[in-house]
């Protein structure tokens, strides 16, 4: 019942995005059923006109010319009204698709970043992607499949009927034969194919294991046990696939030996009707062409309920997407951050992911302007989770975090983070060029500046060996960037920019000590007179801190410099020498 | 696709068979219309009844046949294409497993996941398919027209005309739809990534304020993917109303024909509609073979993209064969040599290594340090033959390693990659990988030395606990532990750690090199490291910087000599002076 609700509420949606193209709808599916009735009346012509074909002699040309006209415009009417159902179709296909697609990407950029770190991106993507494909094929196509289906059953039941009611009731009994047939084999097959998808499972896990890890295989030499064993999986999927592919292509024919008993049956009735004189040969024509045509708005018909609850299915997935609740959103008022000094106070703040799980706990820190704060700590104490908070990735559970003396939440989003610098551990380029990424916090930034900033974050050299240096292309992988090389782009990004404040998480533990020795002189330049927080696990960088910040299960346990720490011989101490000494 | 094909050598049989078969279906097939002629000619014109129950009989029994032929087709098909998938795949895995680094590098892992795996399946049915439909088709659209001919040679030329002008239609429409709808998945891939793209940065995006321009960015795309598949749409909405034209038009004309030759007395009642239920089979069968061509591009490019595999020659090969080679026995010769060895990746590219020289004694433990990117791990895969040297030689006990048997070259050297890798199954079974006939007391020795001992015997299940894929249930350093035991249990002359002890804490790190050391018949070790305390007390550092040797000799000379050495240790370690020291 419920599951109907949803599905109800779903069609709901699906109808909200077809109702701007409603008139191509309602054309789309006029033309269907008319393009179906006259694609049945076709045959009952040609009926006509064979009949007036006896034999030599007595060939009524006068009325086959007719009718054959008659044929003649009508196939060029259907043949135009499909035309049209196909351009209207497509339209609608396409621009709902489009639509959603829209909304869909629209509603990514102001998701909470709770939903986007909660949910697997690859499933968010097929959404977007495969789901809108699918359901747009499915549920519109299928709508214009069904109706044509529908239409051409009904149409041709009452033109049999018209002809002859036994050959009828006789077609009528003797095609769901086929259907079970199909049904029968489908049923039968399905745990072949599951064993047959199973043991291909099983293979690809080898393979991925194998050689994923190849380099290790050939270090131990291990490649002739590895094959054994892939052949050994690799002979039974053979026998389950050779039985899943045979039995189920069996499905075909048998369903037209169906259908050719169909056939010869309707000859069968149809000559000895005709032979009472009951129907005419071009009625009998008639009938066969029918029997011929009438089985297959079944098989369609059964495919399509199964793709339009596919579709349904798909469409919800993707509505929960767009339904999904955006993060809150700004006061009509909010506040936009200009002339940042740099003075941050954090009050009672209290955070936590997961109601179950307490995590910061009434933390209160007060940063003057131009401060340099480190977090140092074990890994999951929070010191991550503080940069969510500081730019508003996440919002407090209790407390409130003020920025120049204004609570960050009357702030815009924008005037916020862009005042902030931003460097992260997991470094993250765009598509697009060097120059392209370098450039996001400053399109307007000349080459000359992109260039002084890749200089000063030692990015310069390495770029300029890249085959096309700053105009060199970096796919999403970053491809042929190592994970360093990516780190160092991210910094000169931050550099080029240069925001008021800097959040420094990690930025270099993937570049080698001696070359973040002469980054950190960089860095030590730009965070002169802005107020920095640093989460490290360096000595070299927490060390010049104005104030290190030791965070243990969420809340901060001490503070001080780096002698005053060492000297209180608490937890910062004993961290110090498991980390940094032998 | 040719080369693939030697892999359905073992199923000549099948392969013929099966669209042998499908054939003799076809043209069973194809005999309908001619008894339904009949049908209407005799049984209908004369009353015959026993005459009509007759031909409904052969009807049938020509579905019976026709049913037997196509059964026994598809099993020769099914058989054939499946037997072909299973031979291919194993030749193909087979073939990647020869792949040196460089290969495995350049092509990447995923790509040669997506060969095995979802490539071959699609060849598979692209070859099940042909052997199916792609004889049968052609097969019933131009037998359709012989027998056509057969009744009547005049309307059958309503055929000649309207065969060819549907294929026109049908295949026109393909050839120019196929390059339009790969420019609508080009259109979609970008719409695609720019989706993944705005999911993985959320957090820079927001971060730098750009979300606006990634809206517009995103609109733009989408709207050239909408136009693209609207211009596409505009063509192949044409495919059936067009095709419906012709073959009824084709009708129209066949009956005018038809009525003609009747009244001439040249052809009877029964034989028209023949005539016309043979131009309907016709339609159908041009639509399947349309379909089928889709699918066997699809299948084809899939076999390309699986021939230009096969097509890659592993680099690294062997020179002699085993049973020729000696190993040579002298003892006073040093372990390894490295002769002005220089490594290029890429043909073209700037050497990664150059003029690198040196030597090793047996026994002997290596530090070699630098920054990232130096080539420190270059620099040690060129002694297992991972990557050849493009300049220069590398010998171990005198003899060139490219002399070497890679199987006996490869047993004298044990790596533990940077990497650490665990394989699923159980801890015992991925440290035998380094020794299948090891005991458990040399296994559990080689754990007590990697300083894995403690942590496995806590597990529940001790040696025997389970590893799940990639060894996900161990943490890094563990995982470490583990590689460095496996490494260990194949106890072979050269032991190198390339950076495997990353995740250790220092004083752990400090005591597996002790016990290494103090192993029996200890190893030649090189210890690959960012961190000068893990080199500290090796009997030579070797430091390389962007791929050239810095400095070589002990810790004391190249704090005094190499600039690098010196700039790397103190970027770890605080310069003498200052109020506190650490470090030693």
């Amino acid at each position: 019942m419920d599951k109907k609700k949803k599905q109800l509420q779903t069609l709901k949606e699906v109808l909200s995005y077809i109702k701007k193209y409603r008139i191509y709808m309602l054309l789309s599916v006029i033309l269907a059923a008319a393009s179906a009735l006259l694609t049945l009346y076709v045959p009952i012509l040609t009926g006509r006109a064979i009949d007036f074909i006896i034999e030599a002699g007595r060939v009524d040309f006068y009325g086959i010319k007719n009718i054959l006209i008659e044929a003649g415009i009508i196939i060029l009417i259907t043949a135009v009204l499909q035309w049209i159902m196909n351009v209207c179709n497509n339209k609608i296909t396409y621009h709902v698709v489009h639509d959603i697609r829209e909304e869909a990407f629209e509603k990514i950029e102001i998701l909470p970043l709770k939903y986007i770190d909660g949910k697997s991106h690859g499933e968010i993507v097929s959404r977007v992607i495969a789901d809108v494909d699918q359901f747009s094929e499915g549920l519109l196509m299928g709508f214009t499949q069904f109706f044509t289906g529908i239409t051409t059953i009904l149409g041709t039941l009452f033109f049999m009927f018209r002809l002859n009611v036994g050959i009828t009731i006789l077609v009528v009994c003797l095609t769901p034969i086929s259907l079970f047939v199909a049904s029968f084999i489908a049923k039968r097959t399905f745990s072949m194919f599951k064993l047959q998808s199973e043991t291909r499972g099983e293979q690809t896990g080898l393979i991925e294991e194998m050689i994923g890890n190849q380099k290790v295989v050939q270090a131990y030499g291990q490649e002739e046990k590895v094959l054994k064993r892939f052949d050994e999986i690799n002979e039974r999927l053979e026998k389950c696939s050779l039985n899943a592919i045979f039995f189920s292509s069996l499905t075909n024919p048998c369903t037209r030996f169906v259908n050719g008993l169909v056939y010869a049956g309707v000859g069968f009735m149809g000559a000895l009707a005709a032979i009472h004189g009951k129907i005419t040969v071009g009625q009998l024509s008639c009938f066969l062409s029918y029997a011929n045509q009438y089985t297959k708005p079944f098989n369609e018909i059964s495919g399509v309920v199964t793709e339009l609850q596919n579709a349904l299915a798909c469409a919800g997935r993707i509505f929960e997407l767009i339904n999904e609740e955006p993060q809150t959103p700004e006061t009509e008022n909010a506040y936009v951050l200009k002339n940042v000094e740099g003075k941050v106070d954090l009050e009672d703040v209290c955070f936590s992911y997961d109601t179950s799980r307490k995590l910061i706990e009434h933390l209160n820190l007060s940063v003057k302007p131009g401060q340099r704060v480190a977090i140092v700590g074990p890994t999951g104490c929070g010191k991550t989770t503080i940069i969510n908070l500081l730019m508003r990735f996440y919002d407090v559970n209790k407390g409130s975090i003020k920025v120049e003396e204004k609570d960050i939440k009357n702030i815009t989003r924008k005037s916020l983070r862009t005042s902030y610098g931003m460097v992260l551990q997991e470094t993250w380029l765009k598509n697009g060029t060097i120059e392209e990424n370098l450039k996001i916090g400053k399109p307007k930034a000349s080459r000359e500046e992109v260039v002084e900033a890749a200089k000063a974050a030692h990015a310069h050299n390495f770029i300029k060996r890249l085959p096309k240096g700053y105009d060199t292309y970096i796919s999403e992988d970053g491809s042929g960037l190592s994970i360093g090389q990516k780190q160092l782009l991210c910094i000169a990004r931050v550099m080029l920019c240069l925001p008021p404040m800097l959040i420094l998480d990690e930025a270099t533990s993937s570049i080698d000590t001696r070359t973040e020795l002469k980054i950190q002189n960089a860095f030590a330049k730009m965070m002169k007179g802005r107020t920095s927080f640093i989460v490290a696990h360096r000595l070299s960088t927490i060390k010049e801190a104005d104030v290190i910040l030791v965070m243990k299960d969420g809340s901060i346990i001490e503070q001080g410099t780096h002698q005053e720490l060492l000297g209180e011989k608490g937890f910062y101490f004993n961290l110090y020498n498991s980390q940094f000494a032998i | 696709m040719k080369k693939l094909l030697i892999y359905l050598k073992d199923y000549k049989k099948e392969t013929i068979l099966a669209p042998i078969f499908k054939m003799l279906e076809a043209s069973f097939e194809l005999f309908i219309p001619l008894v339904v002629a009949a049908i209407i000619d005799i049984g209908i014109a004369s009353g015959d009844k026993t005459y009509i129950i007759k031909m409904c009989g052969i009807m049938v029994a020509l579905g019976i046949i026709g049913l037997v032929c196509s059964i026994t087709a598809q099993f020769f098909a099914a058989k054939a294409a499946v037997g072909f998938a299973t031979k291919l795949r194993h030749a193909l895995f087979a073939h990647i497993q020869k792949f040196s680094f460089t290969e495995i590098d350049t092509i990447g892992t995923s790509t040669m996941i997506t060969r095995m795996t979802s490539d071959i399946n699609q060849v598979q049915s692209g070859v099940n398919l042909v052997l199916r439909l792609f004889l049968r088709s052609p097969f019933i659209v131009f037998g359709a027209m012989i027998m056509a001919f057969t009744v009547d040679i005049k309307s059958a030329f309503t055929f000649v005309v309207a065969i060819p002008l549907l294929s026109i239609v049908v295949f026109g429409i393909m050839l120019v739809s196929i390059p339009l709808y790969k420019k609508v998945q080009g259109a979609l891939d970008k719409v695609l990534a720019s989706t993944r793209e705005n999911l993985t940065g959320a957090r820079v995006i927001r971060a730098f304020g750009i979300e606006e321009t990634e809206k517009k960015q995103f609109a733009e795309d989408n709207r050239l993917l909408l136009k693209l598949q609207q211009h596409v749409g505009k063509i192949s909405a044409l495919m059936n109303p067009v095709t419906y034209i012709i073959i009824n038009g084709a009708t129209i004309v066949l009956i005018w024909l038809g009525g003609l030759q009747v009244d001439a007395g040249i052809i009877t009642q029964g034989e028209v509609v023949a005539l016309v239920n043979y131009m309907s089979q016709i339609l159908v069968e041009l639509i399947k073979l349309a379909n089928l061509i889709i699918t066997v591009t699809k299948a084809l490019a899939c076999a390309n993209r699986i021939e230009t595999v096969f097509e890659m020659e592993p680099s690294i090969t062997e020179k002699l064969p085993d049973a020729n080679f000696k190993e040579n026995k002298e003892k006073n010769v040093p372990q390894i040599i490295f002769e002005n060895v220089g490594l290029t990746y890429q043909q073209g590219a700037d050497e990664s290594l150059s003029d690198i020289s040196f030597t090793v004694k047996k026994g002997e433990t290596v530090g070699v340090i630098g920054g990232t990117g130096s080539g420190k791990t270059s620099l040690v895969h060129l002694i297992p033959r991972f990557y050849d040297a493009t300049r220069g030689k590398v010998f171990i006990d005198g003899i060139d390693v490219k002399d070497y048997p890679l199987k006996t070259l490869r047993n004298k050297v044990s790596v533990v990659l940077q990497k650490s890798v665990l394989f699923s199954g159980t801890i015992r079974e991925n440290l035998l990988w380094g020794n299948e006939d090891a005991t458990v007391e040399q296994l559990m020795e080689a754990l007590r030395i990697s300083q894995a001992k403690e942590f496995v015997e806590q597990k529940e299940d001790g040696i025997d606990s389970k590893v799940t894929q990639g060894g996900k249930n161990f943490s890094g350093g563990q995982k470490q532990r583990l590689a460095i035991a496996r490494a260990l249990v194949k106890k072979a002359e050269i032991l190198i750690m390339d950076d495997s002890a990353s995740a250790l804490d220092f004083a752990t790190d400090a005591s597996l090199r002790k016990a290494i050391r103090e192993m029996e018949n200890a190893p030649t070790v090189f210890i690959v490291s960012q961190r000068a305390a893990s080199v500290l007390y090796a009997d030579k550092i070797i430091v390389l910087d962007d791929g050239k040797v810095a400095g070589i000799g002990t810790h004391e000379e190249l704090l005094k000599t190499c600039q690098v050495y010196e700039e790397i240790y103190y970027s770890q370690y605080e310069r003498p002076g200052k109020e506190v020291k650490e470090g030693k």
